[in-house]
């Protein structure tokens, strides 16, 4: 039934992205916006692919059509027969001459529609390849089991600051991302801005990529990385250029002075305990690197790389009892008693 | 020397050599015989059997990832535990089912297809199916006690090092490929000896049957494509026992390194699995369409021409990786160009149904479930052969959906209408044509249901391998959707099993010919006596079984009360010599318990590779060791000219 409805929508609707959208949305299975849809393209690349997309679509959706009219013609017209009915052998047979001239030329419109393909596609690749990228912003995203660490680079490729799964890009402003791992391949993917890109141990590869519509948009790792793979989300926000700059102006800055005393204890606390042993807050004494940088930590949305969102609750539950959150998480449970867990969020809260 | 006259076979045998042929060739008796049996039939039927236990097997895994990914967020299974699921689904079926079950239904019908006694090395063939079922127990047991694999059926490295993935899966994984592959490689070793050299005496290559070509190509594309991951796999167990660096970037090594290997297995096997169902298509058609398949010669050229495709396109694995892109782009050209062969076996088939009389019997149907489903598969293929669709489809839900379309649709629709149309022949009994429809029209619909919205699940963003999804990403209906068509399937396999057990039953009993069928394994009763053929036939078309005899009609003279075969040119099928088969052993499956020794102990220490071979050298030694009895009967039935 699904697919019936399917090509029912499709023939009915010219636009086909519109089709499976009210398909979609007349099943009520879309429950939000897709910010995380091949087919709805906000950036430069991902609008070419879908339109390769939508080309390929339809030479597929035709050719499948012409195959299977085909072969219902032919089970309708061939008579019908027993297993005792006598069989044609093949030395009774002659030279089959409409057959031999129908598949003949059915394979060379096959070849010829193939050729149309790789041209398109080729086509396609030069177009990606191609993106202009003069003053384009640099970063660096570095994954790992289970997070992301993007590094903006200043012009001579220095690294400037460093955030955790949540990317802020300028609308409109070509985006170099060179992609590293330091663990396992895990892979870099924002569907509505672009494809995907492997992040290689030992390697480094790299993507070029344009938002063109403002808005915030969901990647997550593709490649299997292990135990929470299903984990392992962030996100990149495609800004105006002025409300960018003002995002990086701030990231720029050292980490807020905590205001109010359970902040300004939160913020003992956090020096004292092994908070940070693997986690820095710049401006502070806080410079482990094994954890996300949280000098801007209350500005973000989501935590644990899109677990769970970033609300007091949450948060505390998160640094109580990471595992049940995020099992494998490699951070630790924390012994603090509740007092404390409330004056680390209250510090950490304030880190906007 | 005895002095007795001879025994021997032919069209006017009595009563006296038939009852000798059949001792002769019969498997011994007993529990313990069952040990010693070397029949082919014998062991292509345990081969099949064991292979549909693994699929069953591997279905339940799915059933529990389909539940647990019925709603977002459920936790019915711990992420862990959904890690290992996949990895033994994908394993079970690439490993334990689909590639083997072909070779298992042509190691039972090619020697009946070509006029032939037995399988060329039979010992060798017992040997490599106790190979097969002792390296699918291994895995099992291992996931059993809780030491499933959890990287993945692909177990990319360093995913799959020691460092990410210690304890002992991924050892038993890789190890399980060792089993599998050996296992693999003997039989397409049997296969292809089987068919160039044992074929009935008139049967030249181009009057094979089109099954029989399906499974020469299939078995030369194992002899290529297995060596790859067999080295793969035992670089990976190196690096992770003895601590080599083949993938490890930090030493020197490579993590693309393993991709490569796998995957210039890992796509062949997909034509593999795919390749003899075309086989099993052809014949479907030709018997249910009352006419031989249109175009022969083109079919057989696009069978060989697959095969040599199939091995240049394994870098579309790898798009998304940072191989250069001009080279990516030969590899679209390549995947694209393979859609050709294809499609000039479909348009065959559409031309040979436009022009019979069709008989509408469930093998029929499932094989026009094909042109369906396969061609659907063969469409999304044609997308992610391009470099630039592909890195948004790739390893995304798209690709599930993509692969179960090109499978099933390719390759188990097919099976199971090839498991209607011989179950007949293999059993003696029919299965039943209303629950066969029943069977059909389940699995055919919820095979759709399942599979169809992961396309869009896939383009909507849902990445493969997850273990559990948010609520919010509009991902909810359509994974429930599928959890439903899940389990449509698995109720259309409950189907079909009863429908195996009530024909085993009390099913209608099969005559020689059910189908009116063409082909030579329908000349022979069902189920057919130990040794195939009272008299081996001599071929003069390509339907035997259609065509008005002609003389001469049989082959005539071979030794009744000993093993002896006819061998016959490799081209022409011209006789050559009759050589004296081995009788049964228990050797075959002793050989296999040593080696099975030898590679589960050289999971845990590198020794076993050298104490190991101990006893798998003494059960070669005795497997091969010449006996008085048979040698003297050789030297009595051996003639010079």
């Amino acid at each position: 039934m699904f697919r019936a409805r399917f090509l029912i929508e499709w023939f009915s609707d010219s636009d086909t992205d519109a089709a499976i959208d009210s398909l979609m949305q007349a099943a009520a299975f879309l429950s939000g916006p897709a910010a995380h849809s091949a087919l709805r393209p906000a950036g430069a690349q991902a609008a070419r692919i879908h339109d390769l997309w939508q080309l390929t679509l339809w030479i597929c959706m035709g050719v499948f059509a012409a195959i299977l009219v085909a072969l219902l013609v032919a089970l309708v017209r061939a008579p019908r027969a027993s297993a005792s009915a006598p069989p044609l052998a093949s030395h009774a047979l002659g030279p089959e001459r409409t057959a031999r001239r129908w598949t003949t030329w059915a394979t060379v419109a096959s070849a010829g529609l193939l050729v149309a393909l790789l041209v398109a596609d080729m086509w396609t690749d030069r177009a990606l390849s191609r993106l202009p990228v003069a003053d384009a912003l640099r970063i660096e995203m570095t994954a790992q089991q289970w997070w992301w660490e993007a590094r903006y680079l200043d012009a001579q490729g220095r690294p400037e600051f460093a955030v955790s799964s949540e990317l802020h890009v300028p609308v409109g402003k070509p985006v170099i991302v060179t992609l590293k791992s330091t663990d396992v391949i895990h892979t870099f993917w924002v569907p509505s801005l672009h494809g995907k890109k492997d992040m290689l141990p030992g390697r480094s590869t790299q993507l070029m990529l344009r938002a063109d519509k403002p808005g915030t948009y969901r990647g997550e790792c593709a490649e299997f990385c292990g135990l929470q793979h299903a984990l392992m989300a962030f996100s990149v926000s495609a800004d105006p250029p002025e409300v960018y700059a003002q995002w990086r102006a701030g990231q720029h800055l050292p980490a807020a002075e905590p205001s109010g005393q359970d902040a300004i204890r939160g913020r003992q606390l956090f020096l004292s305990s092994n908070c940070a042993q693997c986690h820095s807050v710049r401006g502070t004494g806080a410079m482990g690197t094994l954890g996300p940088d949280l000098t801007h930590v209350g500005s973000r949305s989501l935590l644990a790389a899109g677990t769970v969102a970033n609300e007091p609750a949450k948060l505390a539950a998160w640094i109580v009892d990471p595992q049940s959150l995020k099992p494998g998480s490699t951070m630790p449970p924390s012994k603090l008693p509740p007092d404390d867990v409330r004056a680390l969020v209250a510090y950490l809260r304030g880190l906007r | 020397m005895s002095a007795a006259p001879p025994l021997l076979d032919g069209p006017q045998a009595d009563a006296q050599v038939l009852q000798a042929l059949r001792a002769t060739w019969s498997d011994p008796p007993g529990w313990l015989g069952s040990l010693r049996a070397i029949d082919h039939k014998t062991i292509a039927r345990r081969f099949i059997v064991a292979t549909f236990v693994f699929f069953l097997l591997g279905g339940v895994l799915a059933l529990a990832m389909r539940l647990q990914l019925a709603r977002p967020g459920l936790r019915l299974v711990s992420p862990e535990l959904y890690n290992q699921l996949f990895t033994m689904h994908g394993t079970t079926m690439m490993f334990l089912f689909a590639v083997p079950v072909m070779q298992a239904v042509a190691m039972y019908l090619v020697p009946l297809m070509i006029g032939a006694r037995s399988v060329a090395f039979p010992r060798m063939n017992a040997f490599a199916f106790w190979v097969f079922v002792m390296g699918g127990a291994f895995l099992y047991a291992g996931f059993a006690v809780g030491s499933g694999p959890n990287t993945g059926w692909f177990s990319y490295v360093p995913l799959a090092s020691s460092d990410y993935a210690p304890g002992k899966g991924v050892d038993i994984w890789a190890q399980m490929i060792t089993f599998t592959e050996l296992s693999a490689l003997l039989v397409a070793i049997v296969l292809i000896t089987t068919i160039f050299k044992m074929r009935a005496p008139g049967m030249t290559l181009v009057r094979m049957p089109l099954f029989v070509w399906a499974t020469l190509v299939t078995q030369f594309m194992v002899l290529f494509a297995m060596p790859s991951v067999m080295l793969g796999s035992t670089a990976l167990i190196l690096d992770r026992l003895v601590g080599t660096h083949f993938y490890n970037p930090a030493r020197g090594g490579d993590v693309l390194l393993w991709q490569h290997l796998f995957w210039f297995f890992g796509h062949p096997e997909v034509y593999l699995i795919f390749i003899p169902p075309l086989g099993f298509i052809s014949s479907i058609i030709a018997t249910f369409a009352r006419r031989p398949v249109f175009g022969y010669t083109a079919i057989v050229l696009a069978l060989i021409a697959t095969a040599f495709l199939a091995f240049g396109l394994w870098v579309h694995h790898m798009f998304a990786t940072n191989l250069p892109e001009v080279g990516k782009a030969f590899f679209t050209a390549a995947s694209l160009a393979i859609a050709v062969p294809s499609a000039v076996q479909i348009f065959c088939w559409i031309a040979t149904l436009w022009s019979g009389r069709l008989d509408f019997k469930t093998p029929l149907y499932f094989v026009l479930a094909f042109f369906v489903i396969l061609v659907a598969g063969g469409m999304t293929g044609l997308m992610l052969a391009s470099v630039s669709l592909d890195l948004q489809v790739h390893d995304t839900y798209f690709v599930v959906a993509h692969l179960h379309y090109v499978l099933l649709g390719g390759a188990v629709f097919p099976l199971f209408g090839a498991i209607y149309y011989w179950f007949p022949k293999i059993t003696g009994r029919m299965l039943g044509e209303t629950l066969g429809r029943w069977h059909f029209w389940l699995f055919f619909v919820g095979f759709n249901v399942a599979f169809f919205p992961m396309h869009l699940l896939g383009l909507h963003g849902m990445p493969r391998r997850v273990w559990s999804y948010s609520p919010g990403l509009g991902w909810d209906g359509m994974n429930m959707t599928s959890t439903v068509g899940a389990f449509a399937i698995a109720a259309s396999m409950a189907v079909f099993l009863m429908n195996v057990a009530t024909s085993l039953r009390r099913g209608r009993s099969a005559p020689d010919d059910p189908w009116g069928a063409g082909t030579l394994e329908w000349r022979t009763p069902s189920p057919p006596p130990p040794h195939n053929f009272d008299a081996l036939p001599v071929v003069h078309g390509r339907e035997p079984l259609w065509m008005q005899p002609a003389q001469p009609s049989h082959v005539a003279g071979l030794a009744a009360d000993a093993r002896e075969v006819l061998v016959t040119s490799a081209w022409a099928a011209q006789p050559e010599s009759r050589p004296l088969f081995p009788k049964p052993s228990a050797w075959p499956f002793l050989g296999a318990l040593a080696t099975t020794v030898l590679f589960i102990g050289s999971v845990y220490t590198p020794w076993a590779v050298v104490w190991g071979a101990l006893p798998v050298t003494i059960a070669l030694i005795g497997w091969f060791w010449p006996g008085r009895k048979e040698t003297e009967q050789a030297l009595a039935l051996e003639k010079f000219p």
